[in-house]
């Protein structure tokens, strides 16, 4: 079961690489800055990763484990939230005088 | 984890894709980026639904801690600053990857399989490079330690010491999960990030930051596998890929080898090309003959550098533009693909400044029209136009340039007659149809503006 599930999130890697790969070779290189902001935000995807060590373990609330993630929320956030923002703000100065 | 809580990871990470192809066009890129944060909101609320004994007190409390941290953030920094914020965020990044692979590590409750130990190896050792990697790279760019090569002898081999030590500790833990050789190895990758990035100097840095944007993806990627996280593995995969990809760009245009890049040492060997004994003499000109040269112009071609960036001169360098499409004169910009410090730098700061993008030209699309082009204005630029490119031997041989020798009048703005990032003289400055306009970038495109209004 273990082996088949890491197959499975190979195959996964593999095949997003291969998406990643293509979409991205289709971005215009007048966006490559926000594109690197964008992609700042979107590795703030480890929040999920965070999110899952925040538990509550045989009553205790502040294990090593739940202090270490609630960091890593602390800074994923931030990439989530400013990464958007600031992508935000750089699309909407391309798009003022697209008229 | 539920069918639900799969389906819900299968929408959100279609949403992160389509946030990326939503940037082939600045005009559906706006689109794109509410698609990603659409998708993140749904990856999270999933997670949050996992029925788990979370503590939701402390996530929230560290979710709006750092949400309005990096809102503030994003709506403060200025454009010519991006680099170092895209630099520290690569490091929060790579901090948060470390940290969650420790907090499994210290979980008790788990238990870890031998490929997950595998998989925890790979996420810590690649958050913990590109944590202390970034930093530097974040130092160097905004200026707080020199950004200029660091060269010692035996870089190399310390640096493979290192990453011999840190794979010896990476067995140890595998084969015994101990604790200490898991923390002696992230040790080991902090260093290595450390020295890794140090030696790397000025001209280099767009790879650097495009290559660390690439790592943290991998990052990413490394602790979805640790999960067992579909949306993890995807957005990461897709965030490190969009990395390589820029790396590569940025090093084809520098004719750099990655390899070469990671080295280190360019821009640091002081070529003492045999032409720089003897002195050889430029013309220079007043704003007045400049402004003359341009409105007798018809064809204009801007090329912009970092230069401009510095002075600040992109919003002044806008109204010159729009006085002399007011002339009628065809204006438009030439952008280089390593012009700034990050990959498309330069397009975000003329955006910034309102100019049309579809006035901005990428290298390839532009080259061409030089030779039918009455006056070239450079501004802030030096390497990118260097001919010195198309000879053997040069530092720089073999960097494709913009072909602004081949306009009828170059016309450079530059601080003072010194050398570029690449260290290198540059001929162009000494030939007989090129006018060197010395001076603060800001300062003489307003004099220039005033000049015009003056004709």
């Amino acid at each position: 079961m273990e082996e088949i599930l890491t197959v499975q999130n190979i195959t996964i890697f593999v095949l997003a690489v291969f998406v990643g790969f293509h979409v991205v070779w289709n971005v215009t290189p007048a966006l490559h800055t926000p594109l690197m902001s964008v992609t700042n935000a979107i590795s703030g995807i480890v929040i999920v990763g965070a999110i899952l060590q925040v538990v509550e373990i045989d009553g205790n609330i502040f294990s090593l484990s739940s202090i270490l993630g609630t960091i890593s929320i602390f800074f994923a956030s931030i990439n989530i939230f400013g990464g958007f923002m600031v992508t935000q703000r750089m699309l909407d100065m391309f798009k003022k005088k697209s008229k | 984890m539920n069918t639900l809580n799969l389906s819900c990871y299968l929408v959100a990470a279609i949403l992160i894709i389509l946030a990326l192809r939503g940037l082939s066009s600045p005009v559906t890129s706006r689109r794109g980026n509410y698609f990603g944060m659409l998708g993140m909101a749904i990856a999270i609320i999933t997670t949050f639904v996992m029925n788990q004994a979370f503590v939701f007190w402390l996530i929230g409390v560290a979710i709006i801690l750092g949400g309005l941290i990096g809102l503030i953030v994003a709506k403060k920094v200025h454009m010519t600053k991006m680099p170092e914020l895209v630099a520290l965020m690569h490091s929060f990044v790579g901090l948060a990857a470390m940290l969650i692979a420790f907090a499994s590590i210290f979980n008790l409750s788990n238990e870890h399989s031998t490929t997950q130990r595998v998989e925890l190896f790979l996420g810590s050792f690649i958050g913990a490079i590109t944590f202390t990697a970034s930093l530097v790279a974040f130092g160097k760019l905004s200026g707080k330690f020199a950004s200029k090569t660091i060269i010692f002898k035996g870089q190399h081999l310390l640096n493979l010491v290192i990453f011999v030590a840190m794979l010896i500790f990476g067995m140890i833990f595998f084969v015994y999960e101990s604790h200490v050789a898991f923390i002696l190895m992230n040790c080991c990758a902090l260093i290595l990030g450390i020295t890794l990035i140090v030696p790397i100097g000025g001209a280099d840095m767009p790879v650097v930051v495009s290559m660390l944007n690439s790592y943290s993806g991998w990052a990413a990627a490394g602790i979805g596998f640790t999960l067992n996280n579909s949306v993890l593995i995807i957005a990461g995969a897709c965030v490190g890929s969009s990395g390589a990809i820029l790396s590569y760009i940025m090093c084809k245009s520098m004719n750099r080898s990655i390899v070469s890049v990671l080295l280190g040492g360019f821009g640091s060997e002081v070529v003492q090309d045999d032409l720089g004994a003897e002195k050889k003499s430029h013309k220079t000109g007043s704003a007045a003959d400049v402004a003359y040269l341009m409105s007798s112009s018809d064809n204009i071609i801007i090329i912009p550098g970092y230069g401009l960036a510095v002075a600040r001169a992109q919003h002044a360098l806008q109204e010159l533009t729009h006085k002399l499409i007011e002339k009628n004169i065809n204006v438009r910009y030439a952008i280089h693909p390593v012009a700034g410090r990050m990959p498309g730098h330069m397009n975000v700061l003329l955006a910034e400044a309102d100019v049309p993008y579809d006035q901005v030209f990428e290298m390839d699309d532009i080259n061409n029209d030089f030779s039918e082009t009455d006056l070239v204005f450079v501004i802030g630029a030096n390497d990118v136009i260097n001919p010195a490119a198309k000879k053997p031997g040069s530092a720089i041989f073999g960097m494709p340039i913009l072909e602004a020798q081949k306009a009828k009048t170059i016309i450079i703005n530059k601080r003072t007659m010194g050398v570029g990032y690449a260290g290198l003289d540059n001929e162009l400055f000494y030939d007989d149809k090129t006018m060197m306009f010395l001076g603060d970038a800001k300062v003489c495109v307003e004099d220039l503006i005033k000049a015009i209004d003056d004709l």
